[in-house]
């Protein structure tokens, strides 16, 4: 019991610590010290998560710390679940930070960014512990704020930097004004501002009040978790981050808007009508499609992991949405087991993100180069940053072996089983989730052949991927516990024992034991499956063992292995630069979901003076902008850009003008008190 | 469990190992025969292994190993395919582990291996199998899971067997308006999966066309031979799942092993004939435009999602649960 404040309060000390070494240390051993602390303050939060997960709870209460409100604290197994995952990616994201730094006084390595990334980790760790709305909020802002200081470090390097953290900064404060207006609103409706006064108060608050409190606060979280259409500031934020930033960012921070969600939706109101599940679901979905496309096209390795973010994200709230659909018909047993699906995800997509980010930023700080096109051939001078990224991309293409395939294949039994829940509503949304979770698992599959087999095999095509190097040793460390998590999970999720029950029975749903011992299985009524990820991985080798030994048998009287040149159609050996690009790569989906994502395609045809017939020069451009974000977002931002320019005509330079404007202002100020009082 | 259901795996797995060469044979032997030429012999694909086999292994230079370790891989998922689905017996040893979301994600993870071999090889035609068969595969999985939920409807399980017992059960079921329509988008999906006309032709190596074939331009000598033989094996117990679903007359439900010998004489039948249909249709079909493909797989999802929500609405014995 006296495990969980003891690990917080170490955290804490540590992540303060922390802060202060980045501050006063000197640069030469900066980075190690604070590698150090903030990785004890991963594993002391990841501790205290793991002992929630166990059974543990732990509340707390401390009056004098924040005036008028106080501050309260409240562990259970669901804030143990994000609290487990946050822990152990931060532990493992700052081994690797601590060797990304190592050498460079800027960017990650500076003062400010050493100070602010330990209270960056404390913060994630500590939301999910938070149990009053002052106190959450509190510690929600300083993980916005933390994180918002962390995105430009790399301004020094980049100018696209500053973009990102103004749209970062504007859309999470966006989200924050939300949150805020719904949790006053419910506060104030329920009488207390603890949640466990909310939790006692939402039943007796009006239908209408309800929907609003959670429309406002779904909204909210859903931008923290990147979904469409409020995810424009991470396809920006994540690849111009730090990569051990955007490591935290991708793989912790985005987590807690699920959990946002989960706990104000199924904790606090306590499930709600069938409209907030199928907005849930109508996010989520269009999440999963549109950001694995958009991550089709991209040829930014990291903007391509960060759209791919944003789809793992909603299928995770598409999973959520399921389970509250299936709540609201009263099926407890299914929408426990559609929560367990979703959960899980968000345990995997943790997992095997920060790997493919920590991987991405190694071969950024190698080549110096994130776009595909540019790279190749980094199998060769990377072979253990190739080795981890590919165990990373198994993970996210939901394939067998790969951690991420458990989750989908639970999140798939969980809406093909739906069916058993009555009404037109689920025989219509849940063929349509199904789609969605196939489709975008099925271009996943092709975003990260594309991400790997371009941006690490075959040849160079630039001198930064010619002249890579592996990474230093704490980076690699760093991605091997990660990469140890990966496997675990994929292997043996029964690793999580009962936690993951618990986390689902914390949110008010009963457990359902998906995942024990070896493998999965789901037992309802009158419905069983089962999976073994384990015998699955056995079978495989066995077989590629035999199907080897009986290639060398057949062949045994040829043992030695030639070398041969590549088929070259007898035009001489092919260069780098006829391999396929990522661009290439990536035009027939262009060109099949053309409608969708509306690409720009210029042909510029310059001819010879001489004669109109002869070409000098010709230029292609072809670019794929982020659709939603052009329609959505640009019309609000040229309308607020003109109201601007036109309220420039008030401000004319005249000392006259000005006093009339005050003068005019205060009568009709005293008019309106005259008349409206 | 029981020696009948080991006998029944030994003998489905050594059925298609020995029968999917053959398999293919056939089929070209059909074709050959109908447009009129003499053909190889049904034999052929075994001596072109044989011969590839012995033949010395050649590693293109700058490919690593990923163009290395594809060709086992992709026969390995096949044989664990093979194993897995029930081709002649529902009572086997690995019955609850034969889930088909699981098969379905065996068969892609064979797809990506050779797609990133064919990536490794960094020459254009290596690119240019990979994209397209990615973009295929990746358009594919929608409708094949949705077929796989049409499916599971009735039996209130994704798992074969179960599914299978209950057909051999419940002809009716085949024939509802929802078993027929989720027959017709699984047949379009495996043609698709198979790499077969009017997706990709297998007999072609023109630029324009070619999808698996070239990605597996750089294989030579034995690892050819795995490619070949992975392609046949998959193309093998593809029909064979087909014909497990929508025919599964004389599949051994109990542990009988005269049962298990007489469903093994009929998958073998009904695989040839199934083989031999598509060979003849093939004749009679031109290759799809790359691009047009979509438009086919979509109308082949479309049925898939009739076949979903009619055996919700038109419920039917077993469909509404």
């Amino acid at each position: 019991m006296s495990l969980i404040p003891a690990a917080l309060a170490t955290a804490t000390g540590l992540g303060v610590a922390g802060a202060a070494a980045g501050l006063v240390l000197p640069q030469r051993v900066r980075g190690a010290v604070v590698g150090v602390l903030t990785a004890g303050v991963g594993v002391a939060g990841g501790a205290s998560g793991v002992a929630a997960l166990g059974g543990s709870r732990w509340s707390a209460e401390v009056p004098g710390l924040l005036p008028l409100a106080g501050t309260h604290f409240a562990v259970d197994a669901l804030s143990g679940l994000f609290m487990a995952v946050a822990g152990a990616v931060v532990a493992a994201v700052a081994v690797y930070g601590a060797g990304y730094v190592a050498g460079g006084a800027h960017g990650l390595g500076s003062r400010g960014a050493q100070a602010v990334l330990p209270l960056f980790a404390l913060s994630l760790l500590l939301v999910p512990a938070a149990a009053s709305v002052s106190t959450f909020l509190l510690l929600w802002e300083l993980m916005a704020l933390t994180s918002l200081l962390l995105v430009p470090a790399e301004h020094r390097a980049r100018p696209a930097v500053r973009e990102a953290a103004v749209w970062y900064a504007v859309m999470t404060h966006l989200g924050l004004v939300l949150l805020l207006v719904g949790f006053m609103v419910y506060a104030a409706q329920a009488g207390g501002e603890t949640f466990a006064a909310l939790r006692s108060g939402s039943g007796a608050m009006s239908p209408a009040v309800r929907g609003l409190v959670f429309v406002l606060t779904a909204v909210a979280f859903s931008s923290k978790a990147g979904l469409v259409p409020l995810h424009a500031w991470l396809p920006r934020a994540h690849p111009e981050a730090p990569s051990a930033v955007s490591a935290l960012m991708s793989a912790a921070m985005v987590n807690l808007g699920v959990y946002g969600l989960v706990r104000v939706g199924f904790d606090l109101l306590g499930g709600g009508p069938a409209w907030w599940w199928l907005l849930a679901m109508a996010m989520g979905g269009l999440s999963a499609v549109y950001g694995i496309l958009q991550a089709a096209m991209a040829s930014d390795l990291k903007r391509l992991l960060a759209y791919s973010t944003s789809e793992n994200m909603g299928l995770v709230v598409l999973g959520v949405g399921a389970a509250g659909l299936f709540d609201h018909a009263g099926n407890k047993a299914l929408a426990g087991l559609a929560l367990a699906a979703a959960l899980l995800h968000v345990v995997n997509h943790s997992a095997f993100k920060a790997l493919l980010f920590c991987a991405a930023g190694s071969v950024l700080r190698a080549t110096g180069e994130r776009n595909l096109d540019l790279l190749g051939g980094l199998r060769a001078r990377m072979p253990l940053t190739t080795g981890l990224f590919a165990l990373g991309a198994l993970g996210a293409v939901a394939l067998p072996p790969g951690n991420g395939f458990i989750s989908e294949w639970l999140l798939l039994q969980s809406m093909i089983h739906g069916l058993a829940v009555p009404g037109v509503t689920t025989a219509i949304v849940l063929p349509v989730a199904v789609a969605v979770i196939a489709l975008s698992s099925g271009l996943a599959a092709a975003v990260f052949v594309k991400a790997l087999g371009v941006g690490f095999f075959a040849r160079p095509r630039a001198e930064g991927a010619a002249a890579a190097r592996e990474s230093p040793l704490l980076m690699l460390a760093g991605m091997g516990l990660l990469a140890a998590l990966c496997a675990a999970l994929a292997l043996v999720p029964g690793l999580l024992g009962d936690g993951l029950d618990r986390a689902v029975e914390a949110a008010g749903r009963p457990g359902t034991r998906p995942v024990s011992g070896g493998g999965l299985q789901v037992r309802l009524d009158e419905v069983s499956a089962v999976f073994s990820p384990l015998w699955v991985v056995a079978t495989l080798t066995v077989t590629l063992g035999a199907v080897t030994a009986t290639v060398r048998w057949a062949g045994r009287r040829r043992q030695r292995r030639t070398r041969a040149r590549l088929w070259d159609c007898g035009g001489g050996a092919p260069t780098p630069r006829m391999a396929y690009t990522a661009t290439s790569f990536a035009e027939p989906l262009q060109r099949v979901f053309d409608d969708v994502l509306a690409p720009e395609q210029d042909v510029d045809v310059t001819p010879m003076r001489e004669s109109a017939y002869l070409v000098e020069r010709v230029k292609f451009r072809n670019r794929v902008p982020d659709r939603i974000e052009h329609r959505l977002y640009r019309p609000v931002l040229d309308f607020l850009a003109a109201a601007g320019q036109s309220a420039r005509r008030l401000a004319g330079g005249s000392v006259h003008a000005y006093l009339g404007y005050g003068f005019f202002g205060l009568v009709t100020l005293l008019v309106v008190l005259v008349v409206g009082w | 469990m029981n020696t009948v259901g080991y006998t029944a795996i030994v003998l489905q797995v050594g059925a298609v190992v020995a029968g999917a060469p053959l398999l293919t044979g056939l089929m070209r032997q059909t074709r050959a025969r109908l447009e009129g030429r003499a053909g190889a012999g049904v034999l052929q694909p075994w001596r072109d292994v044989r011969k590839l086999l012995r033949k010395e292994p050649i590693t293109p230079v700058g490919t690593g190993p990923a163009f290395r370790w594809a060709p086992p891989l992709l026969v390995a998922t096949s044989l664990v395919l093979a194993v897995l689905v029930p081709l002649i017996s529902t009572d086997t040893p690995v019955r609850g582990r034969a889930d088909l979301i699981v098969v379905v994600s065996l068969l892609a993870l064979g797809t990506l291996a050779l797609a990133l071999a064919g990536l490794d090889t960094g020459t254009a035609f290596g690119g240019m199998g990979a994209s397209r068969e990615m973009t295929i595969a990746a358009l594919v999985e929608p409708t094949i899971l949705m077929a796989v939920f049409a499916l599971s409807i009735p039996a209130g399980s994704t798992n074969l067997p179960v599914i299978v017992a209950g057909a051999a059960d419940q002809p009716a079921r085949l024939t509802s308006p929802a078993g027929l329509l989720a027959i017709a988008a699984l047949a379009v999906a495996v043609l698709a999966e198979s790499g077969r006309l009017p997706v990709d032709n297998p007999a072609t190596h023109l630029e324009l066309t070619m999808v698996h074939e070239a990605m597996t331009l750089e294989y030579a000598g034995p690892d050819l031979a795995l490619v070949e033989f992975g392609a046949h094996l998959r193309l093998t117990v593809l029909l064979g799942l087909l014909a497990s679903l929508f025919a599964p007359w004389g599949i051994a439900t109990g542990a009988s092993l005269a049962a298990v010998l007489l469903a093994l004489l009929l998958a073998v039948l009904k695989v040839a004939v199934l083989g031999m249909a598509l060979a003849a249709a093939e004749v009679f079909w031109a290759k799809l435009r790359l691009f047009r493909v979509p438009e086919l797989l979509a109308g082949s999802f479309l049925l898939a999602l009739l076949a979903v929500t009619a055996s919700y609405f038109l419920g039917g014995e077993g469909g509404q649960r």
